[in-house]
């Protein structure tokens, strides 16, 4: 039986001459946890736009559960709940209080009734230990807080694949760890995920595949990700993992 | 400085504000009415509707409320069209101040970030959700503090409704001083009124200010 819940066959994007992704191709199964690293501007971030339709591509398709996901599509938004995404600067909403900022979209989008939404809400704010800060707006919540506000909002609509787009790169060292624990949580609650990261040894500790991508083009893939991260194939993935030693 | 004088005045001038509020409510009513529905075109880049509307601005934006009061009143009525002072007032004012409302939100939706609606139709909202739920409210509370301006200003500009025989504070100023000459009594009370008439108009403005941005901006 096919497994695969994400398939990006031939991805081609650009902007104008620039050409940012070429011929991509990338698979992702339920239940697997992809982890996308490589250099500053191979094109991790745009990928994950182009697989929440926040980018017109140029070329090839994207297709979560043999679905087309294209910004031009009718139901682009109704694809959309299937697929969550956390952004780098969390994007809170800064008018609305947390409990408003997850009930949001389950209300208006999904119209789930506010008790049951709100139950939900306050058993995923509780397991991420903001519960209590429910009434509070965003712009009290330190980074680390609003970025695990920012996952229970994406988590609260079911969506059958989560996007974390460097979700700790804007964070300060200490709070980096709190978010981290989440989604480690998430990868063993058996969640679909993929991740970009420039963080190492978190993209060691949850991937199940590793993809290495550079210049458009996926370089390396590995199903053994402790193995490539200790002697990978190629010698750019070399090169790059050589960049965060000290 | 003739208190008697000031005192038989009294009747004409609250009479006066009672009219020149009326009339510049009404047009700031009209003005945000069109300042929102132009904005809200502009933004959304509704097509042929933004060419009109974009028109509409600059043609009320520059040029001054007395020639498009004169306009309505002794041009039109040479075509046919006949209204009345208080209704070209209220049109005037509510034209004029509508193309700037209109510059006002729409500075205010621009202001809110590009990263704010993608993450917003993340969660699978549609543009109109997205638009209502997340743009727009936080666009009117970052305008709230050039829309009072421009309330302000509005209703000071209710002064050029005297030359088409409104009876406004100013008409009424200058008839009394035409009649008695007694200029300094009449206008200072004019000042006075101006004062009665906006001072609570600023305090309203900043209170309303306070509680719209303290989501996003703390008390």
């Amino acid at each position: 039986m096919d497994n695969a819940l994400l398939r990006i066959e031939h991805l081609h994007k650009a902007y104008g001459p620039h050409v940012v992704l070429e011929d991509l191709d990338l698979t992702v199964d339920r239940g697997e946890v992809v982890v996308v690293i490589g250099p500053s501007g191979c094109g991790k971030s745009t990928l994950l736009r182009c697989v929440n339709a926040l980018e017109d591509i140029q070329g090839g398709r994207v297709l979560l559960d043999g679905e087309s996901v294209s910004r031009q599509a009718k139901d682009v938004a109704r694809l959309r709940q299937k697929i969550g995404m956390v952004f780098q600067s969390y994007d809170l909403f800064p008018h609305k209080t947390i409990l408003e900022n997850v009930l949001l979209a389950p209300m208006k989008v999904q119209k789930r009734p506010r008790a049951e939404a709100e139950a939900e809400a306050m058993e995923l704010l509780d397991r991420v230990g903001l519960a209590d800060r429910r009434d509070d707006y965003p712009r009290q919540l330190s980074g680390g807080q609003k970025q695990r506000v920012a996952i229970v909002r994406a988590l609260i609509m079911h969506p059958e694949i989560l996007l974390l787009d460097e979700i700790t790169a804007a964070l300060d060292p200490e709070m980096v760890h709190e978010v981290l624990q989440v989604v480690l949580g998430l990868a063993k609650s058996g969640s679909t995920m993929l991740i970009v990261t420039h963080e190492m040894a978190f993209a060691r500790a949850i991937a199940d595949r590793v993809v290495f991508l550079e210049g458009g083009h996926i370089v390396e893939e590995s199903r053994e990700p402790k193995a490539f991260f200790d002697k990978p194939a190629t010698e750019r993935a070399r090169q790059f993992l050589r960049t965060f030693e000290y | 400085m003739d208190f008697e004088a000031i005192r038989s005045y009294l009747p004409l001038y609250w009479d006066a504000l009672g009219l020149t509020v009326r009339i510049g409510w009404q047009g700031v009513a009209l003005a945000l009415a069109l300042g929102v529905l132009c904005a809200v075109t502009l933004h959304l880049r509704l097509p042929v509707l933004r060419r009109l509307v974009a028109g509409y601005i600059e043609l009320f934006r520059n040029t001054p409320l007395l020639v498009q009061l004169f306009f309505l009143y002794f041009a039109l009525p040479k075509i046919g069209l006949r209204m009345s002072p208080a209704v070209c007032g209220v049109l005037g004012l509510g034209l004029l101040c509508g193309a700037y409302m209109a510059e006002t939100i729409r500075s205010g939706l621009e202001s809110i970030p590009p990263i704010q609606t993608e993450s917003a139709q993340s969660l699978g909202m549609t543009r109109m959700q997205v638009f209502c739920h997340v743009i727009l409210p936080q666009a009117v509370s970052r305008s709230v503090p050039g829309l009072v301006a421009n309330v302000i200003f509005l209703l000071k500009e209710t002064s050029v409704f005297s030359t088409v025989s409104l009876m406004d504070l100013m008409f009424t100023a200058k008839d009394l001083i035409g009649m008695y000459a007694k200029t300094m009594e009449c206008l200072t009370l004019l000042v006075v009124f101006y004062l009665i008439m906006l001072l609570p108009v600023s305090v309203l403005g900043s209170l309303l200010e306070r509680r719209l941005r303290h989501a996003e901006f703390g008390p």
